[in-house]
Order: structure tokens, then sequence, then C-alpha cells
């Protein structure tokens, strides 16, 4: 069963694989977390107090929110991804990386160079305007070379890999990588006004535009914050359980028609827009059928634990990612629901979306990072464990706290906007004015205030478990880490 | 054409190049027709390029992030109908690049704007949002007020816009700066700017200033927006789609 093969002790002596660069990404994806979470605390302030922009062109929502969502899904998530990648690849294949230390750190540097200038672009007001691909013409390009090179590191390994077959990981993160390329050129397809300057216009327009964004849009969270997520799940389950991967077979199925159907599902986004009937439709069918594939996925995971249940009770990291797997599930769920039309009529532009995103978002792609870092830290630093598990009980308690008070505050006020937009009093005039609407969310935008600010806590509370581990010497940690075990 | 999924795990470019079709498929379905099939963008009198002047207000509202707020986008329900105005066309939009659809309302569409409120009413706004509107938390864009408009390369900013498919003529092109400028001064005879861009509405938007302010094109652009088709003289089997 090659689903086992990850599991199998080798006698054979291992290559010398590529693992500076792993761990150079695992504290930039911990900063990049850092930054991401606390651009989006000040951006929940600014909804509660709106004066926080301070008059300063530099700090209104309309630059901050792309910072905020860039630094989510691209830096931290992306920085992740790129670190797990060359692990994952590097381990499966029992090859060290292809291009060795200088394309891995080129793919690595490239891609922090890449979000520092989309990030600069945001703050000075340079963006397309397309949401999570705002980054202007020349950005893109330099992406592209990266991506390019992020391709033939993660093929040329897998190419002269030892082991005969693909691990399943390995198919989540070449669907990602190839797929993302595909979305990437086509949606950004641009005209530059001047070559020395920032400004382009792009090759689409209207209603085609529309829906090549959301094909796009849609297509990041399914490859980008999905399936490579899944490959992440795919190896780091099993490894912190010790157990192989439930079904091979579910595997494949679940796979192929993931990433089949994903694709179709944009449309879902521009429910009784100027978009034609039939492409709403198809979107909305696809988008109700896509609920099987992705609960076939988080089946495979969690059962991967059959009869290592007993491990969630004292490795807190492996709760981490099992809880990101439940929320997977969630979010999976919800998704289809809010594809109806009938739903989403009522959900859409409202903060139930809003709410929607950040089940997926914090649960499931932060909470199977953070569940990946408590693994690979030790891994990578040769420690026999992170140094406090007290602190990792801290961080997923605050943190999944935190995501209840945010997601429940969402749910309350996107239904809640939704239902006084469309109330009629009973003379048959609408009841209500837009920004009486907007009044009404205030308590709400404060809970959601509140819910982020617990997660950064979490996420500072990682940050220095994770120093301290990497600062402390193995032969101190024993008596620094069994007080921890025991409570 | 049974493959065993054998053969495909143990060769990498097979299954890189079986992934890119399986991929490509729902993109081509739903992506394609909508460039072939006739009736995506409805056939209605009205709908013309920006003016220099709109086109850079509208790149200021892009710059800003306003679409992350405001949507451009009235739905076909009896309650954005009474609170918006007529529901949006495809052709209303057939020359946005990008799209100002947006996805998230925490203001109010913006779609139907156009006419609405006052010059005075929207300089007002957005310098001060909470003096006009009290509980509003949208951000305040005093700098916006007094900043000079960089239109130095406007008439490169149509032609690019030519090259990637907007039908600006040469005549519009070669007149981009006059009537960029005509259309801030009530002073000048606005009839050569108004035949190239019908129904262009022609104002001090910022008031008195001494230069052409950011100011003047942002609000340029949001009082035409939603206002060049004339619903009243269009039969409704012209809107289906």
């Amino acid at each position: 069963m090659p689903s086992q093969a990850v599991l199998t002790a080798d006698q054979r002596p291992a290559p010398r694989y590529v693992e500076d660069v792993i761990r150079a990404a695992v504290i930039l994806t911990m900063f990049w977390g850092i930054a991401a979470f606390l651009v989006g605390v000040v951006i929940a302030a600014q909804l509660v107090w709106p004066q926080l922009s301070f008059d300063s062109p530099y700090l209104t929502f309309g630059r901050l929110r792309p910072l905020h969502t860039s630094a989510a899904i691209f830096a931290f998530g992306g920085t992740a991804l790129i670190g797990t990648a060359f692990h994952i690849v590097q381990r499966t294949c029992r090859a060290r990386l292809f291009g060795g230390e200088a394309l891995g750190w080129f793919v690595l540097l490239g891609y922090q160079f890449f979000i520092v200038a989309a990030a600069l672009g945001y703050l000075f007001g340079i963006t397309q305007s397309k949401e999570y691909a705002e980054p202007e013409w020349f950005v893109d390009l330099w992406l592209t070379i990266v991506w390019v090179a992020y391709l033939i590191a993660y093929v040329g390994t897998v190419m002269k890999r030892e082991e005969p077959h693909i691990y399943v990981a390995n198919w989540f993160y070449l669907a990602f990588i190839i797929t993302v390329a595909m979305l990437h050129i086509v949606n950004n397809l641009a005209m530059p006004v001047s070559i020395t300057g920032t400004k382009s216009y792009g090759a689409w327009s209207g209603v085609q535009d529309a829906m090549i964004q959301w094909w796009y849009g849609h297509n990041a969270v399914g490859f980008f914050l999905t399936a490579a997520f899944l490959g992440m799940m795919y190896y780091y389950i099993p490894k912190a359980a010790n157990r192989p991967v439930y079904s091979y077979r579910l595997s494949i199925i679940h796979f192929w028609s993931l990433v089949f159907m994903y694709i179709w599902a944009g449309p879902h986004h521009l429910h009784y827009t100027s978009l034609p009937d039939w492409a709403q439709t198809l979107g909305m069918a696809f988008s109700v059928m896509l609920w099987m594939p992705s609960w076939g996925g988080m089946i495979n995971g969690l059962m991967t634990l059959s009869g290592a249940w007993d491990k969630l009770r004292t490795d807190p990291g492996l709760r981490f990612s099992v809880t990101a797997v439940g929320f997977y599930g969630m979010a999976t769920f919800e998704g289809p629901v809010m594809s109806i039309k009938a739903v989403n009529s009522l959900s859409h532009y409202t903060d139930w979306t809003i709410g929607h995103v950040h089940s997926g978002a914090l649960g499931w792609v932060a909470f199977i990072v953070f569940g990946t870092l408590y693994y690979l830290v030790p891994k990578m630093w040769n420690r026999p464990a992170m140094w406090s598990t007290r602190l990792i009980s801290w961080h997923y308690w605050i943190a999944t706290i935190g995501i209840v008070l945010y997601i429940t505050a969402m749910w309350v006020s996107g239904i809640m906007q939704g239902l006084m937009w469309r109330a009629y009093d009973e003379l048959g005039f609408l009841q209500y004015s837009f920004v009486e609407t907007v009044a009404a969310m205030h308590p709400f935008y404060l809970i959601r205030l509140l819910g982020g600010v617990c997660f950064l806590s979490g996420g500072l509370i990682m940050a220095y478990n994770m120093w301290r581990t990497i600062r402390t010497e193995t032969e101190t940690f024993a008596t620094q880490t069994q007080p921890a075990l025991a409570a | 054409m049974f493959i065993r999924h054998e053969t495909i795990e143990k060769n990498v470019i097979l299954m890189l190049v079986l992934t890119l079709i399986t991929v490509s498929i729902g993109g081509l379905v739903q992506i394609i027709p909508l460039f072939t099939v006739e009736t995506t963008i409805e056939r209605v009198d009205g709908v013309r390029p920006y003016t220099p002047l709109e086109l850079l207000g509208r790149n200021i509202y892009i710059r800003e992030g306003c679409y992350l707020c405001h949507s451009q986008q009235i739905r076909p329900f009896k309650d954005e109908v009474e609170r918006y105005g007529h529901y949006s066309l495809a052709a209303e939009s057939m020359y946005d690049k990008p799209f100002q659809w947006g996805s998230k309302r925490t203001g109010p569409d913006l779609a139907r704007v156009g006419g609405r409120y006052s010059n005075d009413w929207h300089v007002a706004h957005l310098v001060s949002p909470r003096a006009v509107v009290p509980e509003s938390v949208m951000p305040a864009y005093p700098f916006i007020a007094n900043r000079p408009l960089d239109y130095s390369d406007i008439g490169q900013h149509l032609r690019t816009l030519r090259s990637v498919g907007t039908p600006y003529t040469d005549e519009m092109i070669a007149n981009a700066r006059a009537d960029l400028e005509a259309q801030v001064d009530p002073d000048r005879d606005p009839t050569a700017m108004q035949k190239r861009y019908p129904r262009a509405p022609v104002a001090k938007f910022n008031g008195e200033t001494t230069t052409i302010t950011e100011m003047d094109a942002l609000v340029a652009y949001l009082q035409m927006l939603g206002t060049l088709v004339q619903f009243g003289d269009i039969p409704p089997d012209r809107l289906k789609q």
C-alpha cells in the first residue's frame, strides 16, 4: 500500500535533505501569521471605531483589508505550503530537493519578495482591485517566475524519487501548484499603461471579467487553501498519529473528484448578478456536489486516527490538526448550503460570508498549520518535543474560543443584516434605511474583534513557545517538559 | 480506456497532464460561452466608455479599495430594486476593467448612486463621513480633497484601454486632455466633449478649487454610475440574456 509507504521503517541511509530552507520557512510562517492576525484585529477594530484610520491615506480599511487577506492567504498560508512542500516531497520521495539549496532558497526568498512587494503596493494604493489577485502586473510577473521555479523544484524532486509510488500528499501539492499557475496567469492578463509605471488595464471586462475573477477566486480557496492543505493533512496527521492513511481508495476518489468539481464552483459568488443564469445554476450544482469529495477528505483524515484517538489527550499539537479537519468538514458543509441560490439571496454581501471564510481560514487553514508546526519544529531543530506542552494547550483553547466568538458573531450579524435589508413594514415600505442596518452591526463587530484578539493572543503564545523550543538546548529540555506533561 | 491508478501514481508527468486536463474542463465550459453567446450582454443604448475624468476617478475608487465595502450590482429582488433602482445589466459594466460588482455591502450598493446626491454632499461625505451620516463606519478621505489630479498621461491611459478592447477612437485619444478639463469647467463649451461622451455631466465637482483635484475625478465618476441606460426607452424583451 503506497499510503503506508511513508510509515515503513527504512534501513537505507536517507539522502542529505535540504533543511535550512524549511527551517527558515517555519519561522517566516509564524511571523506572517502574527502579521496577518494583527492586521485583521486592526481592521476589525476600525469597523467598531472608524476613527482608527486617523484620516491617513495609508490606514484606511480599503487599503488594509487586502493587506490582511494577502498576509493570511499568501504570506502565512503560502510560506507554510512552500516549507511543508519541500519537507514532504523530500521525505516521501527519499530524494534531496531538485536544484538543492540554491533553488530552494530562490523559491522561498523570491516568494517573500513577492509578498513584500504586494504588501507595500496595497499601502500605497497600487492594486488591480481583483479580490485575492490585487497585486499589479509587475508583481504578478515576478510571482510567475517564482512559481515556475517552485514547480521545477517539486517535480524535479518527484522525478528522482527512490520510492516507486508518488505518495498521496504529493498529488495534492502538485495539483495545487499547477492549478494556481493556470488561474494566476489567466486572471491577471493585463496591459501596463507604461513600462515604468505601476498601473495596468486587464484583458477582460465586465461580465466575463467577473466570471474569470471568481473562477480564480473560488479556486484560490479550492487549490491554495484546500487541496494543498489536504496534502499537509495527508502527511502530518499519519505521522503525528503514527497510523497509516485510513483509505487509499478513498484518497484516489476524493482527489480526482475534488480537483474536477472545484473549478466549476466559481459562479456561486455571482448569484442573481448580471452573469447569465445558466452559469449561475451550473456553479450552484457543482458547489452542492462538491460537498461529497470534501467530506471524503475529512473522513479520510479523521479516520486515520482510528486506534490512536487517545493521542489527542497527550498531544495537543495533534489536537490542532484534528480540530482543523473538523472545521474543514464544517466549512465545506456550510459552503454548499450558502451556494444554494435561495440561501445566497440572503447571505450574499453580508457578514455571513465573512464568518464562513474565517471558519475555513482560522479553523481549517491556520489550525492545520499550527498542528504541523508543532510537529515540525522539534523535528527540524532536533528537540525531543516543544518547550511547553501546557502552552500548546493554552494556545489551543484560546484560539478555539476566538474562532467560536468570531463565527457566531458573524452568523448573527450577517443573517440579521440580510433580513433587515428585505424587511417591509405594515404599510409596504422598506422598514430600515441602510445605515440603520450598519448601526445594528455594532455589538457584533465588537464581539468579532474580541474573537480576533483571542486568536492573535494564541498566535503570540505559539511564537513564544517556538522561540523557547529553538533556543533551549536539548540537555536542559527534559526538566522543562516533564511538569507540563504531568499537568 | 481504463488506466490503472498505479500507472498514474508512478509517472509524475502523466499525473500532471491528467490533473491539468481535469481542472481545465470546468473553466472552459463556463467561460468560453460568455464570449461567444451573443445574448450574454444585452443590446441597450447609452452605454459608452468612461470620459477621461471619470476614468481617473474610477482609478481612485480602485486605488482606495472602495469595492471592498460597496457593491455595484443590484440584484433583481423587490427590496433591492426599491432601495437602489433597476437591477443591473451586464451591458452596464461592459467597459469595466476590472468589474466592480463587489462581494460585500458594509456600505450600500453604488451601482446607481449617480445623481442621487449633490456634488457638495459627496465632497462633504468623503471628507468626513460621520459629519453627514453619524452612524457611518466609512473611513474619512480628507486627503483627496486638495490633492491635484495627475492627468499628464491621460492619452496613454485611453490608448492602453483601446489595446485591450475598449472602443476609444483616435479623436477621443487626441482630445483626452481637453475633454478632461472641459468636464470640470462649466465656462467652456462642452458640445464637442458631450458629443464624444453623451450624457457626461459638467460641473465644478469639488467646488471652487484652483486646480483639478482627485476629488473632482472621484465625484464625477460617482455621479455617472448607473445613469447611462435610459430604462424608459427600452422594451423589456431587449433585456433578455
